[in-house]
């Protein structure tokens, strides 16, 4: 069966002063129906970019979308006008952003807020409206959702307005929920709770998730399938259990080894390890692996030549000249 | 809310006393009074014109003259102008109507100028049509009203006569004449206030416009597929608008002073060139009303823009 979406070599791309910033430079994702599918990596490594993307909702200038194609249902988006993406957007693909605090529109009710997107997808009265944007909040678990509903968003602490944001985001029942690391403003408590609910939602209307994050545990705890990206380019793809079992890729391991473990007893305990370095600017990027400055197993023939996304188990792929046998058995 | 307004109201006497004494005290230290000008006049003997001060109580020590006028004002006595033989306040209210006629009217065009120029602008930065706006906006605040309205006299009244450059409350004519006459010459100070009011107003809207448009949540409410026009006036221009909305009510008393160049331009006969007039012929008593009016109106359209602030901002409330 065709995934819900495919992302063929999306190139996103924003002008600078300094030049061509290649935030996004030729990702391949795609996503099952159903599926929950984890993006991690650390900051500025064009995870959210490549959401954003889909929907065009990075600025458009300075952004581009340079190259690639977004097939959401069998249809490209990229090529589709703003206002042709209006008909997707909320109602085929929703959107839960990362900050809960600035994501809400201060001077509107929250109400009113869910409320509007059904009015804009579906052909409901104001009364019809309100009665589901409150039957919204009671299926995001937030109390007194009758009374709540006339409140403003300052009237809610950051849990409740992500609450708020992924009821508004399930408003129209999209097929695809698009999550730009919905936890990662909240503290320890509430963002597992705010997963499990996303789980939960996702299971009670069979939509498929994808969910940005850099936390390991996050992607431990919800994915099926992970996707590991660094410095705009994919790296590593696999299954949940595959990808924590048998990481391939040196960096993958690096972001593996760079999780506290609590299960460990003391003399086991080691010095939590860290990738030495910081990710390379985007504007002129080097030739060959981008890893490479950072990586331990650096060869020469990774400053030279760039790695491709290849095939190496079924369902797990990656991108790193390592065990490459075609390079004449050079590791 | 009503309590809010009462206890602003409450604060706002003894500022407005302080104000008053402070205008009340420096009025006298400026040179004349009203009398001033019996002195020179020769058929006026010198034990007349002592006993009219002596009478008016001209010469009592400063604080109980202010007392004096303050007992007046509360119970409602403006005060007489010498000059204009007539009690202040009758003088006040007839001209205040063509004051606010005209500044009500400037203020309405650069509102309909710098709202819709400021928001697009904003919505399009560094366009074409964001430069050409920014460029007239700078233009139109560089250039004192006194210089535009005299530029404007010269072209519109002078060499192209189509406008009156004297502005009349006594138009000799009626029904839809007289209503064509009276926006005829209230096109020039009405454009020359407006504008220069525009030009600041839009580029306030445009960087508000611009505060507010890269925020989270209007890219959530991109995401809910609204479309490009509703984005901007439900999210973008609602919130916008709120630092605006304040700003203007504040500059409203600035704007009556700024009135006073252009009502001595036009020859307007309003509040400012009333006030113009009592300075130049030492009418005291009206030059204390006039300014204690301008007080008044600050203080007014600061309690203004605090409660539409609270009103349009539900995160602020009123205690």
């Amino acid at each position: 069966m065709a995934p819900l979406l495919e992302i063929k070599g999306l190139k996103t791309h924003f002008s600078t002063d300094d030049g061509i910033l290649q935030a996004v430079d030729g990702v391949d994702i795609s996503i099952n129906r159903g599926e929950t599918l984890c993006v991690v990596g650390e900051s500025g490594c064009g995870k959210t970019v490549t959401a954003m993307s889909i929907l065009k909702l990075i600025a458009m200038p300075p952004g581009r979308i340079a190259a690639g194609q977004i097939i959401f249902e069998g249809r490209d988006l990229v090529p589709l006008t703003s206002n042709q993406l209006d008909e997707i957007r909320a109602k085929e693909i929703g959107f839960i952003f990362q900050e809960p605090m600035t994501s809400l529109n201060p001077v509107l009710t929250i109400g009113e807020q869910i409320a509007e997107s059904l009015r804009r997808h579906e052909a409901v009265t104001k009364k019809q409206a309100l009665d589901r944007t409150i039957e919204m909040l009671k299926l995001v678990q937030i109390p007194n959702a009758e009374g709540r509903v006339h409140n403003y968003p300052h009237q809610f602490s950051g849990g409740m307005r992500q609450r708020v944001m992924i009821a508004m985001a399930l408003a129209c029942k999209p097929k695809l929920i698009i999550a730009d690391e919905p936890t990662t403003a909240l503290d320890v408590t509430i963002q597992a709770q705010i997963l499990d609910l996303l789980q939960d939602m996702k299971e009670r209307f069979g939509m498929a998730v994808m969910l940005i994050t850099h936390a390991m545990g996050v992607v431990a705890e919800t994915a099926q399938r992970v996707v590991v990206m660094y410095a705009g380019k994919v790296v590593e793809e696999a299954g949940v259990d595959e990808l924590f079992g048998d990481p391939r890729h040196p960096y993958t391991q690096g972001l593996i080894r760079s999780i506290p473990r609590i299960d460990l007893d003391s003399e086991h305990k080691t010095r939590l390890e860290a990738i030495g370095g910081s990710v390379p600017i985007l504007i002129n990027p080097p030739v060959g692996c981008r890893f490479a400055p950072r990586c331990k197993f650096a060869m020469n023939v990774c400053t030279e030549k760039e790695p491709l996304l290849r095939e190496i188990a079924p369902g797990h792929r990656m991108a790193c000249h390592l065990g490459d046998t075609s390079l004449g058995g050079a590791s | 809310m009503s309590q809010y307004v009462l206890r602003r109201l409450l604060i706002a006497i003894p500022s407005l006393l302080g104000i008053s004494a402070v205008l009340f005290f420096v009025l006298a230290l400026a040179p004349g009074d009203p009398f001033s000008e019996l002195a020179t006049n020769p058929n006026v003997p010198p034990e007349v014109q002592a006993a009219l001060r002596a009478k008016f109580g001209l010469d009592d020590p400063i604080y109980l003259r202010y007392v004096h006028w303050l007992n007046a004002m509360l119970h409602g006595d403006w005060g007489f102008s010498f000059v204009s033989r007539m009690d202040v306040d009758k003088l006040i209210l007839q001209r205040l109507p063509t004051t606010l006629f005209v500044i009500g009217s400037a203020q309405i065009l650069a509102l309909l100028i710098a709202i819709p120029v400021g928001v697009y602008a904003a919505t399009k930065p560094y366009s074409l049509f964001d430069q050409i706006a920014n460029t007239l906006a700078f233009v139109g605040f560089s250039l004192p009203t006194f210089f535009t309205g005299i530029l404007f006299i010269l072209i519109f009244s002078v060499t192209l006569d189509w406008l009156p450059f004297v502005y009349t409350t006594d138009i000799k004519a009626t029904g839809i004449r007289w209503v064509l006459e009276m926006i005829r010459q209230a096109i020039m100070p009405v454009a020359v206030l407006g504008l220069f009011q525009a030009a600041s107003m839009t580029r306030f809207v445009r960087s508000a416009m611009l505060d507010v448009i890269r925020l989270d949540y209007v890219t959530t409410a991109r995401a809910k597929g609204l479309g490009q026009a509703k984005v901007i006036v439900k999210h973008v221009m609602r919130n916008a608008m709120i630092p605006v909305v304040t700003l203007i009510a504040l500059q409203i008393p600035a704007v009556f002073g700024g009135a006073i160049v252009t009502e001595q331009i036009f020859r307007i006969p309003g509040i400012g060139s009333l006030l113009i007039s009592s300075i130049l012929s030492n009418d005291t008593p009206v030059v204390m009303a006039v300014t204690f009016v301008f007080a008044c109106l600050v203080v007014l359209f600061n309690l203004i823009a605090d409660i539409l602030y609270g009103w349009l901002d539900p995160r602020i409330s009123f205690r």
